[in-house]
Order: C-alpha cells, then sequence, then structure tokens
C-alpha cells in the first residue's frame, strides 16, 4: 500500500500537489472563518460561479494537449450568449415568456455556433498552418468584434426571464450550471480516457511528425479539436448568460488568462504531449475555491487575487523545472 | 534591376508597404482626409507608444520568445514612477522620472528574464504570469487610482511639440509631440544592436536554433536574460511617454493594448517561432494597425467595426506569412534534394 502510494505520488505529482494545496486552503479557511465558509449556501454559490470559466478551461486544455492553444475562447463565449440573447429577446417578444422547445433549440444552436467557430479556428491552425496562439488570437477579437458589431458595444438584457431562471435553478440541491458542466466533463473524461482520440491529441502533442507518419490524419483531428474547444467555450457563454442575466462582448476578459493558469497548475504541459484532466478538474475548483475563500476576508483587496493567481502560476512552473531536473530541495539521505 | 524587384517582391515588407499605400489612397478617396499635414501628424504621435511596445515585442519574438507581459509592466512601471514624484513634489524636468522608470522597467524585465532565460520556462505561460503578479501589484498594493495631476516636468515633455502642422482646409492643427523623438532613437538604437552586436546576432541566432546558437558559442541564457530587460526599459519608457502624453496616468487603460501590437509585429513579417523578421516590418505593421484603428472613421465605417477589422486582419495576415513560410520552406526542401542529388 505505502509502496503503491509513494508510486502514485511520484507519477501523478502535480494531483498530489493540487490536492496538498487544496487541503492547506481548506483548513485554513476552516481555522479562519469557520461556518462562514462551510455553508452549503456558499458551496452552492461556489458551483453555481465555476462552470462557466471551467468550460472553456476544459476547451483550452484540450488545445493545449496538442500543443497549441486557444485564446479565442472568451469571444466565442460572447458571440453565442449575444446570439443567444438576442434570438430570445425576438422569440420572447411574441408570447413574453418561452416555450420550453425554446431551450432545447438556443442549446442547439451555442453547439452549432461553438462547432462552427471553433472548426474555423482548427482549419485556420491545421490548413493554413497559422501557429494557434496566432490563428486563436486573431479569431478572438474577431468574434469579440462581431459581437460589439451585434449589440453595438452595450449590454443586451431586455430578453426572457425564463432563461436566467431556469438555469439559476438547483435540482435536488445542485445548481443546474454544475449539471451542465458535468456533463461536459464526463464526456470529455469518456473521450480522452475511452476512447482512441485521447491517445492522439497526447502523441500529436509530443511530436506532430511522428504522428503523421504514424498515419494519424493530423488535420482532422487538430480540427476536431479545436471544434470541442468552441463547443466548450459556447456552453460556458450560455452559462455566464445565465449568470450575469445580460450578455455584452466584455464580460469575462480576464477569463483568457485564468484558464490558460488552470490547465497549467492542471498538470498540463504547455508544449503539448500530457494529458491530465484530474489535475485540471481539481484546478478549476482550487482556482474558485480560493478566490470564494479570499472574498471572506474583506481587508484584502479583491486586486489581490490577480496577484496571487500570477504567483501560483510562476510557482508551480518552477516547481516543474526542479522536479523535472530532478533538484530537490531538500536532500533525502542516501 | 530586374533582381532587385523580384527581391523586394519575396518581402513581407513590400507587401505591408503596398498594402499601407493601398489604404491610405482608399481613405485618401473617401474622405480627401487623409493626405493632410495634421492628418499624417495625427498618425504620427498615435504610432509614438505602439511603436516602441513594438520595438519590445519585435525583439522577443524574434528571440523566439514571447511577452504579454509588457503592458502591465508598463502601467506598474508609469504609475509607480508618477505617484513616487508626485508625493515628492519633484519640480525637475522629465529626465530624472525618465531614469527612475527604466530603473523600475529593467527590474521588472529582469524577473521575466530569469522566468525565461536562466528556468527555461516556457515565455508565453511565464509573462501571463507576471502580467498577473504585475496588475495585482499595481492595483493590490499600490492601490492604484487615477492620477489627475502629473509632475510639472512631465507635463511640459508631454505637451512640448517639434513643430505643428495646420490643415489649411479645416484650420484644424496637430503637434507632434517631441516624445517622437524618443521613438526615433529607439528604433535606432534597437537596429544597431541587432545589427553591429553579439548580443543582437545572438537574438538572431537564438530564435533561428537555440542548440545550434548555444554551440556557436552564443550565451544563450545570458541574451534571453538581457533581452527581457531591454524589452521591459523600452515597455517603462513607452507607458511613461503615454502618461505624459495624455497629461494624466490611468493605471488600467493600457492594459489589454499586448494582443494589437503582438499582431502588428507579426503582420510585418516576423515569424513567431523567432529567427526571423525585420524592425522594418515591424514598424510598417504597427503603422499598419494604428491606421486601422485610427483611420476608420474617416472611411465611414462606424467605430463598432474597429475589432472585426483588426481581427480579420491579424487572421488573414497571418495566413498569407503562415503561407509564405511554408512555401518557401518547401522550396528549401526542394532545393537540399536537388543538392543531394547533384
Amino acid at each position: 500500500m505505502a509502496e503503491k502510494l509513494k508510486v502514485s505520488f511520484k507519477k501523478d505529482s502535480h494531483i498530489w500537489r493540487l490536492l496538498i494545496i487544496m487541503v492547506v486552503w481548506f483548513l485554513f479557511m476552516a481555522i479562519t472563518k469557520g461556518g462562514k465558509f462551510y455553508s452549503l449556501v456558499n458551496f452552492q454559490t461556489m458551483f453555481s460561479q465555476f462552470p462557466e470559466f471551467g468550460l472553456m478551461s476544459l476547451g483550452v486544455m484540450v488545445c493545449m494537449i496538442t500543443g497549441g492553444i486557444d485564446l479565442s475562447t472568451v469571444g466565442i463565449a460572447n458571440m453565442t450568449a449575444i446570439t443567444v440573447a438576442l434570438l430570445m429577446r425576438n422569440a420572447g417578444s411574441e408570447s413574453g415568456s418561452l416555450g420550453p422547445q425554446w431551450f432545447l433549440l438556443v442549446f442547439v444552436i451555442a453547439i452549432l455556433m461553438g462547432a462552427v467557430t471553433g472548426a474555423f479556428n482548427g482549419i485556420l491552425v491545421s490548413k493554413c498552418k497559422i501557429p494557434p496562439i496566432l490563428a486563436t488570437l486573431g479569431t478572438g477579437q474577431l468574434f469579440t468584434g462581431i459581437g460589439i458589431v451585434m449589440t453595438n458595444g452595450s449590454a443586451i438584457s431586455d430578453f426572457p426571464k425564463d432563461y436566467a431562471f431556469l438555469i439559476n435553478n438547483k435540482v435536488a440541491g445542485i445548481p443546474v450550471q454544475f449539471i451542465l458542466f458535468a456533463i461536459a466533463a464526463a464526456v470529455l473524461v469518456f473521450l480522452l480516457k475511452k476512447t482512441t482520440y485521447g491517445k492522439k491529441i497526447t502523441l500529436l502533442g509530443s511530436s506532430q511528425n511522428v504522428a503523421r507518419y504514424s498515419g494519424l490524419k493530423v488535420d482532422w483531428i487538430l480540427i476536431k479539436t479545436y471544434l470541442i474547444s468552441g463547443i466548450c467555450s459556447a456552453l460556458g457563454g450560455m452559462i455566464m448568460l445565465a449568470n450575469y442575466n445580460s450578455a455584452r462582448s466584455d464580460y469575462g476578459s480576464n477569463y483568457t488568462l485564468q484558464c490558460i493558469l488552470i490547465v497549467v497548475l492542471g498538470g498540463v504541459d504547455p508544449d503539448g504531449g500530457k494529458e491530465s484532466i484530474t489535475g485540471v478538474l481539481l484546478a478549476i475548483f482550487l482556482v474558485r475555491a480560493l478566490e470564494t475563500g479570499i472574498n471572506r476576508f474583506p481587508q484584502i483587496s479583491s486586486y489581490y487575487i490577480s496577484l496571487i493567481w500570477g504567483a501560483v502560476l510562476l510557482l508551480v512552473m518552477v516547481l516543474n523545472y526542479f522536479s523535472s531536473h530532478n533538484i530537490h530541495l531538500f536532500k533525502k539521505k542516501a | 534591376m530586374q533582381n532587385t524587384i523580384k527581391k523586394l517582391f519575396k518581402r513581407t515588407e513590400t507587401y505591408i508597404f503596398l498594402i499601407l499605400l493601398a489604404l491610405s489612397v482608399l481613405i485618401q478617396v473617401r474622405s480627401g482626409q487623409f493626405y493632410t499635414p495634421n492628418n499624417i501628424v495625427d498618425i504620427m504621435s498615435a504610432m509614438i507608444v505602439p511603436g516602441l511596445f513594438a520595438v519590445g515585442a519585435f525583439l522577443v519574438i524574434l528571440s523566439g520568445g514571447i511577452d504579454v507581459s509588457f503592458p502591465a509592466l508598463a502601467s506598474l512601471t508609469a504609475y509607480a514612477t508618477t505617484k513616487m514624484f508626485l508625493d515628492m513634489g519633484y519640480e525637475g524636468n522629465v529626465l530624472l522620472p525618465i531614469l527612475a522608470a527604466i530603473l523600475i522597467g529593467g527590474i521588472l524585465g529582469m524577473i521575466n528574464g530569469f522566468f525565461v532565460g536562466y528556468l527555461e520556462l516556457p515565455a508565453m505561460i511565464v509573462t501571463l504570469g507576471t502580467s498577473s503578479v504585475f496588475k495585482g501589484f499595481m492595483q493590490g498594493t499600490l492601490e492604484s487610482r487615477q492620477l489627475a495631476v502629473i509632475p510639472a516636468g512631465m507635463k511640459s515633455f508631454g505637451t512640448s511639440s517639434l513643430f505643428t502642422a495646420t490643415n489649411t482646409q479645416s484650420g484644424l492643427s496637430s503637434r507632434l509631440p517631441a516624445a517622437f523623438l524618443v521613438l526615433v532613437l529607439i528604433v535606432l538604437i534597437a537596429f544597431l544592436i541587432l545589427k553591429y552586436t553579439m548580443f543582437g546576432r545572438g537574438i538572431y541566432a537564438i530564435g533561428g536554433n537555440e542548440a545550434a546558437a548555444y554551440n556557436a558559442g552564443f550565451r544563450v541564457k545570458r541574451t534571453k536574460f538581457l533581452l527581457y530587460v531591454f524589452a521591459g526599459v523600452v515597455a517603462s519608457i513607452a507607458g511613461m511617454i503615454r502618461v505624459c502624453m495624455m497629461q494624466q496616468c490611468h493605471p488600467t487603460n493600457m492594459l489589454g493594448m499586448e494582443m494589437n501590437i503582438i499582431a502588428g509585429v507579426v503582420l510585418g513579417g516576423t515569424v513567431i517561432g523567432g529567427g526571423r523578421g525585420t524592425l522594418t516590418g515591424c514598424i510598417l505593421g504597427t503603422l499598419l494597425i494604428v491606421l486601422v484603428e485610427n483611420s476608420m472613421i474617416l472611411i465611414g465605417v462606424p467605430v463598432v467595426w474597429k475589432d472585426v477589422f483588426v481581427g480579420l486582419l491579424i487572421v488573414i495576415g497571418t495566413a498569407i506569412s503562415a503561407y509564405q513560410v511554408t512555401r518557401s520552406g518547401r522550396s528549401k526542401g526542394n532545393r537540399k534534394q536537388t543538392e543531394e542529388v547533384a
């Protein structure tokens, strides 16, 4: 048992590290804030908040496994949210409220939009051979711009309230946002762990040439990857629409950085070739728990959160550097 | 002669220049306002800050890295310096604040340089992290807020002009700030460094092939470290100039500029993987972005379309340069094959 634990500790060091940080943080919150942090309502709020950037992080993760990156997630999310909001406004004006068939329809539209925009990214990356950073940087700005044109830069909030009401609901005490997130995460876990797709993108990430010579359809896999990322982002946008109860092209602009931070924290190598969905899921929750916890201390300015995130990101990178170069800070006795 | 023209048309800079020319003619035809003295001067003064940022970003991309932290670095430096000199009740000229900013910017650049150069961590992630730290430090620790007053020396530097150009038809006049000379100076320094120093050649070499550069005797780690320090210094100068020109210090309004600057640099033909690119291209590409951002109104396109156009410009521009890279790579590969055959 101890031996087994040791092996897993070595193999999944980043997951163990996250677990340790999380345990320390939760202990710290228990000591300093106790019941104020550990209340059902607080946890329900947390679970309704993290799906929006959690979904986007999952999208960034699949791209980063292939050695790419997706900087257009927030753009896709906002454009989807704006389109759906406009659509519901026009549909709702006839009857005042929305029929159940509309909810299904808007989600189908959102997924379609995510797929199309994601596939566009994928084509730029695979067929046009544009470096992913630049391609998604450009499309991100493009999608944000389209959102601005559709809304004239202002927020849209006069769509039927039924939508936000439905998503902000709880089923047996579990927020609907989290259920949506859990479904998406389950699908991704299945894709990455149980189908060959996971192995394929990992191979692609470690070496595109090797993947090509092994007969993989590299272009198609890349398009599929960015398509998945697009769908994740679009769903994230749908949740943002419900959480803010409005849509605007500059919402969530700091999520781009946050998603990359989460994915790197989760143990995915920015150069590609390493898959770690467990770590990323843990990191998504940890980032939210950190922020909610810090918000419990009114004397700490919320601006410190960005400082802490940046510092944590750098710290994790340095720790990865030490462990990959086999430098031990505390020398063990031989 | 024919050869030079042929060579010229193989370079991205030529195309960017032609696009710029076409765009300016289009604007001129649509509005009659482009080739007026005051508009040209306006564009020149709008170029100062993006141009400085672009030089720093260009050098970093040339070495195969990427820096997304420069707006946060510049904001932090400019805010800290302005606040410090305000609190001191400083009355002197602009030189001392600029020197202080250079010092702070250099130290912040060292942080980037240490992580990227000596620890060999991916530049993108490191600079994202430091960007977040700088922003948090400025807004959290320094509790930054808008400073409506700046020291008199900085103010007079921002308002001092080289000359004023007046449009005889509309009577509008624009002045070219003295800060334009700083841009010229920095571009000149960057040019000399790239062309004549070991450090500059090292940047090209590292961007082309890091292992080869190391084997050729370049001190890869030190070059990278110094490069990020230099980029930090240039960015902090840009931040100070922006504060001087705006006559007030708005801590957050530089944030978010990084994407457009990088886009301009890449449009100018700098390869994102490093090793290839020219200063001329970098400046022309930045000019193109500035022109599109500033002159939309003159063609009669509503401002809301700005992001759409810039986004399209990035996508199309990078697609073309990516196509050129693959094509030249292929022809190089063919040449190698024929050599082997021969």
